[in-house]
């Protein structure tokens, strides 16, 4: 057993309003230079929707993440020998026209300009070749709020499994949001991918990073990840993705976009997991048991051969805590009602949601009277099919979104009739029998959704660095510590500045 | 005396530069080396022209280290005639200087005409695209058609073991004397571009992923070796 420790995201999709201010505060912290303009390590879309970029689910064409080959795990783009043979084209790459063409407005001339007949206009101009664009045509998130269409819902990958039972009709029409990050995961193809070595998974946390000086910008990592969350900077030509901003993380502090989440819909929290087993966990033949397979993979953080064997491994007391209070191992373990991005990818996500529940339920007319089994089928006939969501979640097994909605049902249901002084029934219940927990789960469930404060839905230990030889030195120290050497600056011992030394800061375009 | 610059000292400036040159960037430079891909930008001519490019390319050395680091008698060795030698030369290496030509002249059709490609390229990527056509082309014109139509140039005498005595550090300059001015004109191009390779795109000639396939496909770091 290899123990290692995750720290990982579960993000509660029924909170989620869409308001992209995630997107925002990661673009600015991350992707406001040249170069990244395209790029958006963190995307809201909506669903239905092709998303971003554009058909990303198409994997006949982008050819991301794992197949099983003669029972095998196989990147399905090709091994090692097919790369080279491709290297000098990536027929699978997506470039501008599938994700976007950024571009500003020519601002200037809105203050600047004479005085004229006609109002002055900020006309869009290119980022890419700085030229005037007759109209942009495309965005990251240009179907924004549409649910589809009939231009969109064709192309939506997810649709076309289930094809007849969407109606174009208004009145059942559904829509909801998908915020995606990367999902740092545990089998990543991105890695793999990589004929530099340039990427790779920390140790100590499980971020997934791209080594700035050792990436070629071969550009094998963009299409290898199916979840498409590696860019390429056609400035630096370099590959550049989300880091889970690591330099948070490492201070015990939440990403950015959890910070900012305006519906607090996302958590954070440690997983311990037997790195032993992904690769296992990552070839079962049916791509149905992936989802139960990779929960598999996870370890309990309060057995005590486990936290022994943690111990020995050299994973410290605070983050073993951090495994037992992570809300993540709450909600995908314990409760289970969040659930992997397409598990079907092989790629073992680390970013999980809990399936969205309220728009289904607006259709619920005479709540007043309706007995609590009368729910049962109002999941059933939920406005989301259950289809899509499992689809998107569970590669297509509806059983286990149907468990999942059921649950959420039955804390809705409950913590109602709590207020409404009216639990006896409840407890009887088939709806809390198909639900499968105890009302003290469900109290505790409908806490961590609902009213969890800061410290509960981020759980976040921080870096380890006692073992650093020069720790007293870096006290103090900021981000340009290599510009100062430890003996100082003006007094090296020979009386002269040293020279100023460059190295390793990940964004500078030397 | 022009024998000796030309054929001794401007070879080992050129190396030195290429040397040097390619040292110090992987020291200090990382941060500046990749293949600076525009495939992101336009792909449906970088299809063609890429690929017939870099396969070209790689033919063209093979050629190379065939007619000019293997010595002759090895050839000999084998009873392999001159004649099956060059003719195979003639076709084998006419196809690859056309394919690097033709690859080229794509590429270079597509950095101008290709608004969002000709405004991120910079002087020298013009200049390497230029220059390689040029040495290309003179190399081409030498295998197709003055091999040809003059004569079935015996280089294996002359460039080859010239060549070899530079790396012996005994360059043997007479061995050029003679050669036709086409022939030196391919050399000598040849080597400022070797010059050129540190201060342009063609670093990425020095970063052909050769390990990929023997590596495991995960890879972990530890950002501080915490389990020591
Ligand atoms: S989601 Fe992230 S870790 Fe997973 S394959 Fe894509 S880039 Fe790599
Ligand atoms: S900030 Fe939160 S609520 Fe707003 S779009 Fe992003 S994930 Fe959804």
């Amino acid at each position: 057993m290899r123990i290692k420790a995750q720290v990982s995201m579960v993000m509660h999709l029924d909170k989620c309003i869409g308001c992209h201010t995630c997107s925002v505060t990661c673009k600015n912290t991350w992707t406001n230079r040249p170069g990244t303009e395209y790029m958006w390590f963190n995307n809201v879309e909506t669903r239905p929707g092709v998303g971003y970029p554009r058909e990303w689910e198409n994997r006949d064409r982008f050819k991301g993440g794992w197949t099983l080959k003669n029972g095998k795990l196989k990147l399905r783009a090709g091994g090692a020998l097919n790369k080279l043979a491709n290297i000098f084209y990536n027929p699978n790459m997506a470039n501008t026209e599938d994700f976007y063409e950024p571009w500003t407005y020519d601002f200037d001339h809105l203050i600047h300009s004479p005085k004229s007949k006609n109002l002055p206009v900020g006309r869009p101009k290119s980022m890419l070749t700085g030229k005037f664009m007759d109209k942009p045509e495309w965005g990251p998130n240009w179907d924004d709020d549409l649910a589809g269409g009939r231009e969109i819902v064709p192309h939506d990958p997810n649709l076309q499994n289930l094809q007849e039972h969407i109606s174009m009709e208004l009145e059942k029409t559904f829509m909801m949001y998908l915020p995606r990050i990367c999902e740092h995961c545990l089998n990543p193809a991105c890695v793999a991918s990589c004929p530099s070595g340039a990427l790779y998974k920390r140790d100590e946390d499980g971020i997934v990073l791209v080594d700035q000086e050792a990436c070629r910008g071969w550009r094998f990592c963009m299409s290898g990840c199916p979840y498409h969350k590696v860019y390429y900077n056609w400035n630096t030509h370099k590959a550049e993705k989300c880091n889970f901003c690591y330099p948070r993380i490492e201070a015990g502090l939440p990403t950015v976009c959890s910070e900012t989440c305006v519906g607090r819909i996302r958590y954070i929290g440690v997983m311990l997991y037997d790195a032993d087993k992904v690769k296992e966990a990552a070839s079962v033949t049916d791509e149905k048991e992936l989802y139960e397979s990779q929960l598999s993979v996870f370890l309990n953080p309060y057995d005590p051969e486990i936290i022994e064997e943690a111990r020995r491994q050299g994973i410290n007391e605070q983050w073993i805590q951090g495994a037992q209070n992570s809300p993540v191992y709450k909600m995908a373990m314990e409760w289970k009602i969040a659930l992997p991005l397409h598990p079907e990818y092989r790629t073992l996500p680390m970013v999980w949601y809990v399936p969205p529940l309220s728009p289904m339920m607006n259709h619920i007319q005479n709540e007043d009277e309706l007995s609590t089994d009368a729910y049962i089928p109002a999941v059933d006939q939920m406005r989301i099919p259950q289809e899509y969501l499992a689809s998107l979640l569970t590669a297509g097994d509806v059983k286990v979104i149907r468990k999942v909605l059921m649950k959420l049902t039955a804390m809705r249901v409950h913590m109602r009739g709590k207020s409404l002084g009216d639990i006896d029934a409840f407890k009887h219940s088939q709806l809390m029998k198909e639900a499968g927990l105890s009302i003290e789960e469900i109290e505790d469930m409908a806490r961590l959704l609902a009213v969890a404060k800061y410290d509960e839905r981020f759980v976040v230990p921080t870096g380890r660095r006692e073992m650093k030889d020069d720790l007293h030195y870096e006290q103090g120290a900021c981000s340009l510590e290599e510009l100062a050497p430890p003996e100082g600056l003006l007094h090296n011992g020979k009386g002269k500045a040293p020279a100023i030394k460059f190295t390793g800061s990940a964004f500078s375009t030397l | 005396m022009s024998g000796i610059f030309w054929w001794v000292i401007f070879p080992y400036i050129s190396l030195a530069i290429m040397i040097v040159g390619v040292l110090y960037r992987y020291a200090f430079r990382q941060l500046t080396w990749a293949a600076p891909s525009t495939e992101f930008f336009e792909k449906k001519w970088l299809r063609i022209g890429s690929p017939l490019f870099h396969y070209g390319i790689v033919f063209a050395i093979v050629g190379h280290v065939m007619g000019i680091l293997v010595p002759i008698n090895v050839y000999e060795y084998f009873g392999i005639t001159s004649e099956m030698y060059h003719a195979g030369g003639i076709i084998g290496g006419g196809f690859a200087g056309l394919m690097v030509i033709v690859g080229l002249v794509i590429l270079l059709i597509r950095k101008i005409t290709i608004d969002k490609v000709r405004v991120h390229a910079t002087f020298a990527d013009f200049f390497i695209v230029i220059a390689l056509i040029v040495v290309a082309g003179i190399g081409a014109y030498m295998t197709i058609i003055y091999n040809t139509t003059v004569v079935e140039y015996e280089y294996r005498a002359t460039i080859g073991p010239w060549f070899r005595s530079l790396f012996l550090f005994q360059p043997n300059y007479e061995l050029m004397k003679h050669v036709p001015f086409i022939f030196k004109l391919h050399v000598l191009t040849a080597f400022g571009l070797f010059a050129s390779i540190p201060f342009t795109r063609l670093i990425h000639f020095y970063s052909l992923p050769v390990h990929y396939p023997m590596r495991a496909p995960q890879q972990y770091r530890s950002r501080s070796n915490f389990k020591r």
